[in-house]
């Protein structure tokens, strides 16, 4: 053991600078993996201590109508302190801003929440200013977005409110949300005033509640759904938000991990391709201790102590970039995270992933390293060997080691099977088909060679793609690989804001008022028609409960866990509507549409949406039971139906006949289509000033929101794929340097026959170039090709290319392959011939 | 082994590659011994299967036919890790081209040998074989830093410093100048005699085999002649 050491120390002398190098391979996917097991694990402790905050509650119930008074009654023999809050989405509209309006989440509340944790304002302590009178806190964006100010004055419905302050953080919500439907804090009194009560806009009741020390919230929940079964409350508890939270926090943790496991990963097979031409170097070395009586093994030990040392140095500096990273990491992920996060260095984290690292760099190490059992001591007294080595098993159980390893990590991380399975073979796919390709172009470049009309410079710059010892398959892999995950994210972003735009193209709505009450209807559709804009659909909503399905009560079926149907389904307070024809965003798939019933029919023929019919395990002809608030109406499924949901059109999970719901309570929405955005917020003045209840959504509004979301989102993954672009930089730099002195020689002898430094130069640029651009093709190939997967199956549009993006990663990754090559391989055309012919004597 | 028993004996040694393009013998049967203290020198033109020949007799490759016995220890038949063993016990190697190990300083080469099989005290002999090649003063130097021929006598004192029974020679004053490998032979014979080592060389240089004892001619992979050559020793 001495003497491998030792020998693994001595030996290392020429190279260690070398070695720090390939392990640099593996430093940012090490860094990568650590910084987020540390932001995890910060999180995970955060949610521990900051337990109630999260809720800002022991208890919250939710329900769509007013707490009847035996509840509110038993309420009161709780003890504790209790809060009311009424929500509602509306609009508000900025007077100092032209009268502008914002589709907004209104918060009416009475009492202390809060009982834990703070609204985060701005100026501090607003809050207090809810109590009475008519302040609103609005969320921050909203005040940023429209350039309204603390005292300015904002309308809600017919009440008018001055905005006390900017509403920085709500316990246990994060920021996001905003961007969806920002929120608005009034005081519950002030609510009347808005006159959004009377109509039939649908409003949330909560109450929020501190219960005494004594009182377990989790069994007061139990005690609650028995004793109001009927009520349909939605309960939140703050075990039951941790959990969630917790959840959540894995999920994304997890998918954060392996986002950083591919930088890992690509490292490591850097680390295998530098081991591979390190240790060619080394066989003659090993050859020689093979006749002065080294074992296989120990001569292979040397050399595997050496790797484990390029993986020790790259686990200690991944680490240490890794903590540095946690700190950058809050800030990436401020809008997503519902809560301050105190950071401190996770050791465990730390410990985990370098032991990732290590264990992966070591694997790496070991491919190249199975050579060395084999060299013969011959190789000590002839170049090469007479007979070619059989295949090596060691070499597939290493294979299957290293899939068994990435396994092992994403199921590790993610906690399912399936879903590291998946991720291994994608991994598997992905680099699979990046190193398919590199080959494929290794072998087209020597099949089809440069033709001999090219000028010498060209030739050979072509000729060092296929040459023995060449870098190709390697470059295109980490080139490809960063080329690749870049220009996914870019197209994919594309294609989705494209197909936001495409939902409003032609004549389609793109614009939609709602809260409509039956008696606005004929005069909206008038004032609209007005404004010279058609209104395309108008549709009534009834809301209903599903009480019973095949015979079978919800009740029964919510108790039942082995029923496979999702809760949500069954709890769900349904919007649906009845008409007598399908629209064009709907197909009957099976049973037939039945549009019209005659009055007092007993069992009324529903159409049910298809994803719906699949969780409720509906078929044809199965029999439902729906309570449209407190009257019973039998249904029976007479069709099943395909929805496009993502038109901005009415569309429903229930589709009734005509001639049964007219009597029911009900609002309708109306789909207009506006040819600009000026004749649509001209409509939206209009319809403001005449129906102040009434809520629109410009899809110019939802487009803002998508594309702000998919800023932030695209963002955080950017900032993660960075460390797989930049590893990649690593690796090529990597592999020009290991394959420098090589390079010397070649340069040396070319100079002494007489080549000049420019031509030098620019076989090197040829070479790099050409590299650059198959990086980017490849790596733009496969992305294209899975955009266009993703496109038709994930997002269900047309798949399109931009030209202009897929130019710029060519010409990006040119530059940069260029570059880093001429950089690394700077100098070598000065060196003086007669130093390197010296030496090979 | 008894003194009287040879220190190398060959008996009917066939090597036969399996090449892509069909079977290839590159020695035919060949059969002698050498007696512990000879020296032999091995000649015979290019291709002719001497190298093939060293490497079977030192245990570097094993052969496809016949039986190699060095120091009484019949190696055909271990496998590559015990055959490392017998080389690290027995012989000593000198190559045409050095072979040092380039990460190695001169003293560190020579020790290689000994601490490989775990004696980590030998340091002063090993300085004291440097010396006696006359490169005391460049025990701290790199193969780099020395000359071809300086390189040949750091490879010559690390060959010595396992005290081994037989010493392989392969053209070892192949990479040499005239004087340089006229010094070299001194050497090599000089260190022969004063250790008793049996030397089996094997080289183009009929002059260099003229010094030894016995001359084996090879040609087409089978033993030419066999014959007595120089002075005894």
């Amino acid at each position: 053991m001495n003497f491998i050491l030792q020998l693994a120390w001595r030996d290392s002398r020429a190279s260690r600078r070398r070695l720090v190098l390939v392990s640099l391979s593996v430093v940012l996917g090490i860094a990568a993996l650590v910084g987020i097991g540390s932001l995890a694990d910060n999180l995970r402790r955060t949610v521990a201590q900051q337990t109630k905050a999260l809720l800002g509650a022991d208890l919250t119930l939710s329900a769509r109508a007013p707490f009847p008074a035996e509840a509110e009654a038993y309420f009161r023999t709780l003890g504790g302190e209790r809060a009311n809050e009424v929500a509602l989405g509306t609009m508000v509209s900025f007077p100092t801003r032209g009268n502008q309006r914002r589709l907004v989440q209104v918060r009416a509340l009475e009492g202390n929440f809060p009982f834990y944790g703070e609204l985060v304002t701005t100026p501090a302590g607003a809050r207090a200013q809810l109590a009475s009178g008519r302040g609103a806190l609005l969320e921050e964006t909203l005040l940023v977005q429209y350039g309204v100010q603390v005292g300015d004055e904002v309308t809600i419905g017919r009440g008018s409110f001055v905005v006390v302050g900017a509403l920085q953080k709500i316990p246990g919500e994060s920021a996001a949300l905003a961007l969806f439907s920002p929120r608005i804090y009034v005081p519950r009194a002030a609510l009347e005033a808005t006159g959004l009560l009377q109509g039939k806009t649908f409003l949330t009741y909560r109450a929020h509640f501190k219960l005494p020390a004594a009182r377990d919230p989790e069994l007061l929940v139990r005690e609650l759904k028995a004793k109001f079964r009927a009520q349909r409350w939605q309960y939140a508890t703050l075990e039951e938000r941790k959990r969630d939270l917790g959840h959540a926090l894995q999920d994304a943790g997890a998918f954060l991990s392996l986002v950083g496991f591919v930088a890992l990963f690509l490292g490591a097979v850097g680390v295998a391709s530098a081991m591979h031409v390190y240790i060619r170097q080394k066989l003659t070395t090993v050859a020689v201790l093979r006749c002065l009586g080294a074992s296989a093994r120990t001569s292979f030990a040397v050399y595997l102590v050496q790797g484990a040392g390029v993986g020790a140095v790259g686990a200690v500096l991944g680490s240490v970039l890794g903590v540095g990273i946690q700190l950058l990491l809050p800030a990436v992920l401020r809008d997503f995270l519902p809560f301050a996060v105190e950071f401190s260095v996770s050791w465990p984290a730390v410990g985990q992933g370098a032991l990732a690292g290590l264990v992966l760099c070591l694997l790496f190490t070991l491919l190249p390293l199975l050579a060395v059992r084999r060299v013969s001591p011959l190789l000590a007294i002839r170049s090469a060997q007479g007979e070619a080595a059989p295949a090596d098993p060691w070499r597939l159980v290493l294979l299957g080691v290293m899939a068994a390893a990435v396994l092992g990590f994403a199921v590790g991380q993610t906690g399912r099977w399936t879903t590291g399975l998946g991720f291994t073979l994608m991994m598997a796919a992905g680099f699979g088909t990046l190193a398919g390709v590199a080959q494929l172009v290794a072998w087209a470049a020597r099949r089809f060679g440069p033709r001999p009309s090219l000028p010498y410079v060209w030739r050979q710059g072509l000729a060092n793609l296929h040459r023995p010892n060449n870098r190709t398959v390697l470059l295109l892999l980490s080139l490809g690989l960063g080329t690749f995950l870049l220009l996914t994210l870019v197209l994919t972003r594309q294609t989705l804001v494209h197909k936001l735009v495409g939902i409003g193209g032609g004549a389609r709505p793109n614009l939609m008022f709602f809260d409509i009450q039956e008696d606005q209807s004929a005069r909206l559709t008038a004032l609209v028609q007005a404004q010279g804009a058609p209104v395309l659909a108008l549709a009534p909503i009834v809301t209903m409960r599903l009480t019973a399905l095949r015979g079978r009560s919800a009740e029964d079926l919510l108790k039942d866990d082995r029923s496979g149907i999702p809760a949500w389904t069954l709890r769900r307070e349904y919007r649906s509507t009845y008409r007598r024809e399908l629209t064009d965003t709907e197909r009957v798939t099976a049973g037939q549409f039945i549009g019209h019933v005659a009055p007092g029919e007993r069992r009324v023929p529903v159409s049910v949406e298809n994803s719906l019919a699949k969780d409720l395990q509906l078929q044809l002809n199965d029999s439902l039971v729906f309570d449209v608030q407190g009257v019973p109406v039998e249904a029976y499924v007479a069709s099943l139906r395909d929805v496009e949901w993502q038109r901005l059109q009415p569309n429903f999970f229930l589709v009734f006949p005509a001639g049964v719901l007219e009597p029911a309570p009900q609002t309708l929405v109306a789909a207009v289509h506006a040819a600009t955005p000026a004749e649509s917020a001209r409509i939206q003045r209009a319809v403001a000033q005449e129906f102040p209840g009434i809520s629109s959504l410009d899809l110019s509004l939802l487009l803002t929101t998508v594309t702000g979301l998919l800023a932030k989102v695209s963002f955080v993954v950017t900032f993660m794929a960075a460390f797989t672009v930049v590893t990649g930089v690593i690796v090529l730099a990597g592999a020009v340097l290991t394959g420098r002195y090589q390079r010397i020689r070649e340069t040396v002898l070319l100079r002494t026959l007489g080549a000049t430094r420019r031509q030098l130069r620019q076989i090197q640029l040829v070479e790099y170039a050409v590299l650059g651009g198959l990086a980017a093709v490849t790596g733009g190939g496969l992305a294209v090709a899975a955009n266009a997967l993703l496109a038709h199956f994930v997002f269900q549009t047309p798949f399109r290319l931009s030209p202009l993006v897929l130019g710029t990663a060519v010409a990006a990754s040119v530059v940069v392959t260029v570059t880093t090559g001429l950089v690394a391989n700077r100098g070598i055309v000065d060196h003086p011939p007669l130093e390197v012919l010296r030496q090979e004597t | 082994m008894n003194d009287d028993s040879p220190m190398l004996q060959v008996a009917q040694l066939t090597k036969t590659y399996r090449l892509a393009a069909g079977p290839l013998t590159v020695l035919r049967a060949v059969s002698f011994d050498i007696a512990a203290g000879a020296t032999v020198a091995i000649v015979g033109p290019s291709g002719s299967g001497k190298t093939t020949l060293l490497g079977l007799c030192a245990g570097l490759d094993r052969p496809t036919a016949g039986t190699v016995s060095v120091a009484g220890t019949a190696i055909g038949g271990l496998d590559e890790d015990a055959r490392a063993r017998v080389r690290n016990a027995h012989i000593g190697f000198v190559f045409q081209n050095f072979q040092l190990i380039p990460t190695l300083t001169a003293l560190e080469n020579v020790l290689v040998p000994v601490e490989l099989a775990g004696d980590f005290g030998r340091e002063p002999e090993a300085r004291a074989l440097l010396a006696r090649v006359g490169l005391g003063e460049r025990s701290a130097h790199y193969p780099g830093q020395l000359s071809g021929g300086e390189q040949q006598r750091v490879a010559l004192a690390r060959a010595f410093m396992n005290r081994p029974k037989i010493l392989f020679c392969d053209e070892p004053t192949g990479n040499l100048d005239d004087d340089t490998a006229a010094a070299m032979v001194e050497l090599i014979f000089g260190l022969n005699r004063e250790r008793g080592t049996t030397l089996v060389l094997v080289t183009h240089n009929l002059e260099l085999a003229a010094r030894c004892q016995r001359l084996i001619r090879l040609k087409g992979g089978a033993v030419l002649s066999d014959e007595r050559a120089g002075p005894a020793a």
